[in-house]
């Protein structure tokens, strides 16, 4: 047993954490939350092109790097924490996973290798019902629908909340057969963006550092080629791919947190109030010390799951613990991070609270991860349900 | 990163379970699940002959070295030690405070004499130790000792003064490590010696303090003109804090692993209750239960990484030990609400007359002093800031 970073894991999160500290910067980052995309073109060119960071943990043969998960959430939890705006969670955490995960030894041949060379992707699968009841993420989320043709099949229906989607290059969507209900009839595709059919529309969002889309098929024709998996039952590994992102999405969550602490203990020992800095005050060391607490709680459910999925990905031992694993990160991280962003902002007092400080773009941040894939409570429902209810391991979804 | 263990560890494993299961039978049969906190009153002398059984067997101060009666265990043994032992629902360990801090301060700060006069006892689990810090004026200013010890050059032995307080196993203890001041003039942490007391003697005298569960675990040990032999200083006069404050080093979490499949089976009992009475149905109930369960699953990753850590370490404990005790004592005592809460109006009612607890009532109780005891949580959140965050140090107000 060991658990802690090995020498070349503790490498590649020190590149991360000096390239991004150069390049995410407050100005950076705000340089591209205004443009269209959300992100810097030239930022997502060089790390694919310099880092090959899109690569990460995709095979070999595949034209990837064949690192591991715990690699891909080391470079995730710098990412969170410089707060880099950018196509590589939808990419690779999304994107990649899908084709990962479902793809067919063909697809993976054709669209992996794409991906390492800096094409971008990403996930739909949810319509409008993910909202209904504050947030459901499960197959009952799935709007979209499929029916059988000829040649294939034509997809109609929509997607909302889809990260990067406006802008993504290759989309793998889920549809489910027509008049299925629940967990069954689901199908997953790969889906050209520019695909005829294929509506698309950039929805304006709270937190400016992630772009969130709504999609629309109208009647796509797609071949039989594009579907991923097997028809009608591809619920399992729709629920695998998005368990690996809440995996990832957790571990982008706890840096962030990681970061606000540093940001609010560095602003209290410079801010003077009553002739002492702020930080000798127990008051804010209590807050503080809560904050530390919890970012150190969150990191260790991360790595913990990291270990978890990267299992699942070479089938180990620990490979069925991914649905628990992911929901006890993305449970307590989502928590964690809100509320150290909440006290970040109380501590920097009146200029946490201006457009010009940071704290906020890490409080929008904290709320758009939060709700993404399931808050703190959907995922404690979930592990509620494993937990306390008899039969139901995939109720939750 | 690797979870898993060795074949070599899982043998290990199986030992040790085959081990709890032969001999957690007949006379130790009804100290299974007894004698945890809240219950450590129960069965003194069946658990005195348990040490000791234990000890027969070899599983006493499994991790310490050999060549003073311990098994060189590694880290990975160790934590398989203490989750075979609290799986099979083995007692609560009268030795530990011998085992886990008097006998390491030994190995780390004692004479060779005092290792061979102590060690042995601890390892055979026939001397009992128990941890004289506490005073009725130093509780979280635990430097503020005003016990003193004064060398009579006459008896050629200190002559130690004093009260102890919150003293756990005192009434059972055989010997008492106790700081007390050796320089009268000195004040904090200056100017303290730590001392090796035997506690039957007639300068010593022990009280119970009934606490709110009824029972008394804690005690405060009162001492007039008790003697210490001039032998039993460990460090010279005037190191005492330095030694004392050396034990915290020693506490890495290993035990603490042992602590999480007690609370694995309370947590189970409470899902058990749950699921039987219907509150499993109740949709805050089930945020509660899936909360504990979170994050009593994150608790033992964070003692993975705490033991993962421990080789690089250089002494001073690492961010994930540092909130450990914050986050333990914390979660333990939303447990000991959530165990009331799920069993409704019936958590009101006793076992019986006059003041006779269920364990799990015992249990909510109990765990009122996890966030009190060795460093409240509002200590607790002033290391983790001065020592985690470097933020200032407290004032002290003169």
């Amino acid at each position: 047993m060991e658990f802690s970073f090995t020498e070349e894991q503790q490498m590649i999160r020190d590149t991360a954490e000096a390239f991004l500290a150069e390049v995410s910067t407050s100005e950076a980052i705000r340089v591209a939350m205004a443009t269209e995309q959300g992100y810097q073109t030239e930022l997502w060119q060089r790390m694919c092109t310099e880092l090959y960071w899109q690569a990460i943990h995709i095979p070999e043969a595949y034209g990837g790097l064949g690192l591991g998960y715990v690699e891909l959430v080391a470079m995730l939890e710098q990412m969170g924490r410089y707060l880099l705006c950018s196509p590589f969670f939808s990419t690779v955490c999304l994107g990649a996973n899908a084709l990962l995960i479902a793809g067919s030894e063909e697809q993976k041949a054709k669209y992996l290798p794409r991906i390492c060379e800096g094409q971008t992707a990403t996930l739909a699968f949810s319509g409008v019902s993910a909202a209904k009841l504050g947030g459901d993420w499960s197959a009952n989320s799935i709007d979209a629908s499929w029916q059988k043709t000829a040649t294939g099949y034509r997809l109609n229906g929509g997607y909302r909340y889809v990260l990067d989607g406006a802008h993504a290059e290759l989309l793998i969507v889920a549809a489910r057969a027509d008049g299925s209900s629940g967990e069954t009839g689901i199908s997953l595709f790969v889906v050209d963006a520019n695909e005829a059919g294929v509506e698309r529309q950039s929805l304006p969002t709270m937190d400016q550092t992630r772009r969130q889309a709504d999609i629309q098929l109208n009647d796509v024709e797609l071949p039989q080629s594009a579907r991923l998996g097997d028809e009608g039952t591809a619920w399992n590994s729709l629920q695998a791919i998005v368990d690996l992102a809440n995996v990832a999405l957790a571990a982008e969550q706890m840096g962030g947190s990681q970061q606000l602490l540093d940001m609010t203990v560095a602003y209290t020992q410079e801010r003077q109030q009553f002739g002492r800095p702020i930080s000798s005050f127990q008051a804010i060391k209590h807050k503080a010390a809560e904050m530390m607490t919890s970012v150190e709680v969150a990191r260790s459910g991360v790595y913990y799951a990291a270990c978890v999925a990267q299992e699942f990905l070479q089938q180990g031992e620990l490979a069925v613990e991914l649905p628990e694993a992911a929901s006890i990160a993305k449970s307590y991280c989502s928590d964690a991070y809100f509320a150290s962003a909440g006290e970040a902002m109380q501590m920097h007092g009146g200029v946490g609270f201006t457009w010009e400080y940071d704290v906020h773009l890490y409080f929008k941040r904290a709320k758009s991860s939060e709700h993404y894939l399931g808050n703190g409570a959907w995922h404690r429902e979930r592990l509620a349900q494993l937990l306390l209810d008899e039969n139901t391991e995939s109720k939750a979804g | 990163m690797k979870l898993s263990f060795s074949a070599e560890d899982e043998r290990f494993r199986q030992q040790v379970a085959q081990w709890l299961q032969d001999n957690l039978a007949g006379e130790f049969a009804k100290l299974k699940f007894r004698g945890g906190p809240g219950d450590e009153h129960s069965f003194p002398e069946e658990r005195k002959r348990w040490e000791q059984k234990l000890a027969e067997g070899g599983w006493t101060c499994i991790g310490w070295p050999q060549e003073y009666g311990g098994r060189s265990c590694s880290i990975e043994q160790q934590v398989i030690f203490n989750e075979e032992y609290a799986r099979a629902g083995a007692p609560g360990h009268v030795g530990h405070i011998g085992e886990g801090l008097a006998g390491p301060t030994l190995i780390a700060f004692g004479s060779s004499e005092q290792k061979k006069k102590y060690l042995p006892g601890i390892v055979a689990g026939t001397e009992l130790w128990c941890q004289g810090y506490s005073e009725p004026g130093a509780g979280s200013d635990l430097a503020n000792v005003k016990t003193k010890a004064r060398f009579d050059d006459a008896k050629g032995k200190w002559i130690i003064n004093g009260q102890k307080v919150w003293t756990s196993l005192a009434h059972e203890a055989d010997y008492c490590f106790v700081i007390a001041r050796t320089d009268p003039d000195s004040v904090a942490h200056k100017g303290l010696g730590f001392f090796l007391i035997k506690m039957d003697q007639p300068g010593v005298e022990v009280r119970g303090i009934q606490q709110i569960t009824g029972t008394s675990e804690f005690n405060e040990v009162f001492f007039d003109d008790a003697e210490c032999s001039a032998d039993d200083i460990v460090g010279e006069p005037g190191e005492g804090w330095k030694v004392a404050m050396g034990l915290l080093g020693f506490e890495r979490g290993v035990s603490t692993l042992g602590q999480q499949m007690q609370f694995q089976n309370e947590l189970n009992d409470v899902i058990a209750i749950a699921k039987g009475n219907g509150a499993a149905g109740d949709p805050t109930i089930r945020q509660r239960l899936a909360k504990a369960h979170a994050e009593l699953k994150i608790m033992r990753y964070n003692s993975m990484r705490m033991l993962s850590g421990q080789s690089s370490s250089n002494g001073s404990l690492q961010k994930e030990a540092l909130i450990y005790k914050l986050f333990w004592a914390t979660w333990h005592r939303s447990m000991g609400e959530l165990a009331m809460d799920v069993l409704g109006p019936e958590s009101q009612i006793l076992d019986a007359a006059p003041y006779q607890l269920s364990r799990l009532q015992a249990m909510y109780m109990f765990v009122r002093s996890d966030t009190i005891y060795g460093g409240t949580n509002e200590i607790q959140k002033n290391i983790i800031a001065e020592r985690g965050l470097g933020m200032p140090k407290e004032p002290r107000w003169n």
